[in-house]
Parts: C-alpha cells; sequence; structure tokens
C-alpha cells in the first residue's frame, strides 16, 4: 500500500475538516491533490503533529480534526499517545503512516523497520482505546471512515510503503500556511455563531 | 522554604485576568499550587503533557482556534521545548506566552537545578525570546498581561521567568 493512494482515498473526507500533516512526502503527497485552506503543514518540528491536532480538537470541539504522522515523528514524541489517551478529545483522528523509514530526511530505517517496533500496541499501551492498524487501502478506508463514524479518539496505524513524490515544492510559505489556516478557521467558528 | 500560596493565587488571578482561557503545563513543584487552582476552575482549560515540547504544538493549536493560551513549565522543561519553539513557533509566526518557573539560580540550593539556571537567559537570548524576570507579587500581574500583550502583536515566543523571590515563601 502506498500512503499516496491512502490519502486520495481519504482527500474527499478531508473537505470539512482541520488537517494537520507532517513534513516531507506526506505533506507534497496531500499538497498534490490540491490544496486547501484548512490543511496545515508541519514542514519542521517533528512530532508535533499530533500534538497541534490536539490543540485544535481541544479548543474547537465542534470540528473535526485529522492529524496526519509518520512512525519517525511519532518516535520523536512518543508521549503525545499518552496525553492523547489522557484527555481523548472525540473530534480527533491520529493517522501514522508507518513505512519504518525516515524516508523524507535520507531513507535511513525507523525503528519500526522489520517490525522491531510495533506503533499499534504503543497505542494502546498509552491508552487509546480504539486502534485500527491497516495494511491495504481497502483495510484504510474502512478504518478512516469507522473512525469518523465513532466520534471518538481513534489512531490507525497504516502500514505503507517506503515511497515519496517524484518532486517537492509548494507554492505556499509557511508563514502564510499558518495566517491563512487561522484565518480559515476564525471565518468558519464566526460564520457557525452567526448561524447558531 | 516552601511554596508561596498566595503568590499563586495572585498568579492565577493575573492569568485569569489576562482573559487566559487555557493552559498547557508540565506540573513542578513551584507551579503545583497554580494548576492546582486551574484544575478547580471551570472556566479554564488545563491541559497537562507528558514533555513541554508537546506544549508547543498544543499551543500552536490553541492559537489557530482563537482560544487564548499560555504554557506553564520549568526552565529545563523550556530547554526541553527548543526545537519546538524554533521550528514551529518562530518558523510559522505562532505566538507564545512562557511562564517558565526559573530554577538553579540565586539562592538555588540543589546542584542538579544549577547548570539550566545558569544557562537559561544566554538561551533565551539567542533564540532572541524577549524575557522579563518576575519578582514582585504587586507586579506581576501586569507583566502577565504585557507578556500575553507582546506575544500576540509580535506573533513570537515571549517569556516571564518566575523568580524564587516570588514563588517561595
Amino acid at each position: 500500500m502506498e500512503r499516496a493512494e491512502c490519502l486520495q482515498m481519504i482527500y474527499p473526507e478531508l473537505e470539512d475538516k482541520l488537517v494537520v500533516t507532517i513534513m516531507g512526502a506526506c505533506a507534497q503527497e496531500l499538497y498534490n491533490l490540491g490544496h486547501r485552506e484548512n490543511f496545515f503543514y508541519l514542514q519542521h518540528a517533528m512530532g508535533l503533529a499530533s500534538s497541534i491536532g490536539l490543540g485544535l480538537a481541544t479548543h474547537l470541539p465542534n470540528e473535526r480534526v485529522v492529524v496526519l504522522d509518520g512512525d519517525g515523528s511519532v518516535l520523536m514524541n512518543l508521549g503525545t499517545l499518552a496525553t492523547l489517551a489522557r484527555y481523548r478529545p472525540k473530534n480527533l483522528i491520529h493517522v501514522i503512516f508507518d513505512n519504518g523509514s525516515l524516508l523524507s530526511t535520507g531513507g535511513f530505517d525507523s525503528q519500526t523497520a522489520s517490525g522491531v517496533t510495533d506503533l499499534d500496541a504503543i497505542a494502546r499501551g498509552a491508552g487509546v482505546q480504539h486502534v485500527a492498524h491497516a495494511v491495504t487501502t481497502l483495510d484504510f478506508g474502512e478504518a478512516f471512515l469507522a473512525a469518523i463514524e465513532r466520534q471518538e479518539l481513534s489512531v490507525i496505524v497504516a502500514k505503507v510503503a517506503a515511497l515519496g513524490p517524484d518532486h517537492y515544492g509548494m507554492d505556499l510559505q509557511l508563514g502564510e500556511n499558518a495566517f491563512r489556516f487561522r484565518r480559515w478557521i476564525r471565518e468558519r467558528t464566526r460564520a457557525a455563531g452567526a448561524t447558531a | 522554604m516552601t511554596v508561596s500560596y498566595d503568590n499563586s493565587k495572585i498568579i492565577f488571578d493575573g492569568i485569569k485576568a489576562a482573559g487566559i482561557k487555557s493552559i498547557s503545563a508540565l506540573p513542578e513543584t513551584w507551579l503545583g499550587p497554580l494548576l492546582q487552582r486551574a484544575e478547580d476552575d471551570a472556566d479554564v482549560h488545563l491541559l497537562q503533557v507528558a514533555k513541554e515540547e508537546e506544549a508547543i504544538g498544543i499551543a500552536a493549536g490553541a492559537y489557530f482556534a482563537g482560544t487564548p493560551h499560555i504554557l506553564l513549565m520549568q526552565n529545563h522543561g523550556f530547554l526541553a521545548a527548543i526545537n519546538g519553539i524554533v521550528s514551529l513557533a518562530q518558523l510559522y509566526r505562532v505566538p507564545l506566552c512562557m511562564l517558565i518557573a526559573l530554577r538553579g539560580h540565586w539562592g538555588e540550593p540543589y546542584p542538579w537545578h544549577t547548570r539550566g539556571g545558569i544557562v537559561t537567559e544566554a538561551v533565551l537570548r539567542a533564540l532572541e525570546i524577549p524575557f522579563e524576570y518576575a519578582r514582585d507579587p504587586g507586579k506581576v500581574a501586569k507583566q502577565i498581561r504585557e507578556a500575553w500583550t507582546f506575544s500576540q502583536s509580535s506573533l513570537s515566543p515571549v517569556a516571564l521567568l518566575l523568580t524564587r523571590d516570588l514563588m517561595e515563601d
């Protein structure tokens, strides 16, 4: 299974959700499907995508938040799984694309390569109740739709090939992404307030 | 020496008066009574992290969400959070209002705190993070309000260092 296929499959579902991606290949593949104002690409600070997701989900209980994480990033901030489990935001779906590789920083094996480290078990052990494991795109699509339906904190570990896009580059400056992401949320919150 | 409950209340009241609705924190002795007040206050959202760098991400999420948020941590936690501060907050122009318990400074009896205390100011300067020392309970509420205001106008991390004079009786 390729991450790009997974992203393509869920892309229509992301239209009305707050999406935070990690750096590199994952960010680029999402961007290549078509940037939206509700997408935030964390191009550095590895490990913090899920923490941003927790901050968003906690303070915007009426929104749905999707974090697109990776094995390399989540291994840099394993405490995040414990903190997510402690607060259990119902509106957060944490996808971890596990390619066993630090692909975007040189292609080195991560601790999950060859099945040494089991991220599902870590997530469960951290206290996350709903952890799905996907090895095919069908598994992944079903797990993602089930997580949307469930409305409980959900982690999906998706085993994907260590493949990335054939080019990198976005017509979007980092600060611009942050400013526009925040504005999109503000306008949507105002609009929701006006109709409530 | 014990933690000052009176001054912890003054600091918490100052946080509330600044309009803060949400706090991320890693608990430690000096911050304990403050965090207990936050936990007991229905109008304040408290998120306790496993490591301080997580709080940088949470603060960014709160900022995007439009919720006034501050971070409470020890200076060693600040040191542990530096990559998040640099490569999330500063890189993306996300403001952070950090209240930092300054351990390992004047009067510190514990050897293990001393290196962190000695380097904290120099690290803040190296990172171009504006900071002030909070020593006087009569001034700390104003300092919190001003730290918050400046973080929001500069879109920068800002640090208020909570000293022994303020935190201990």
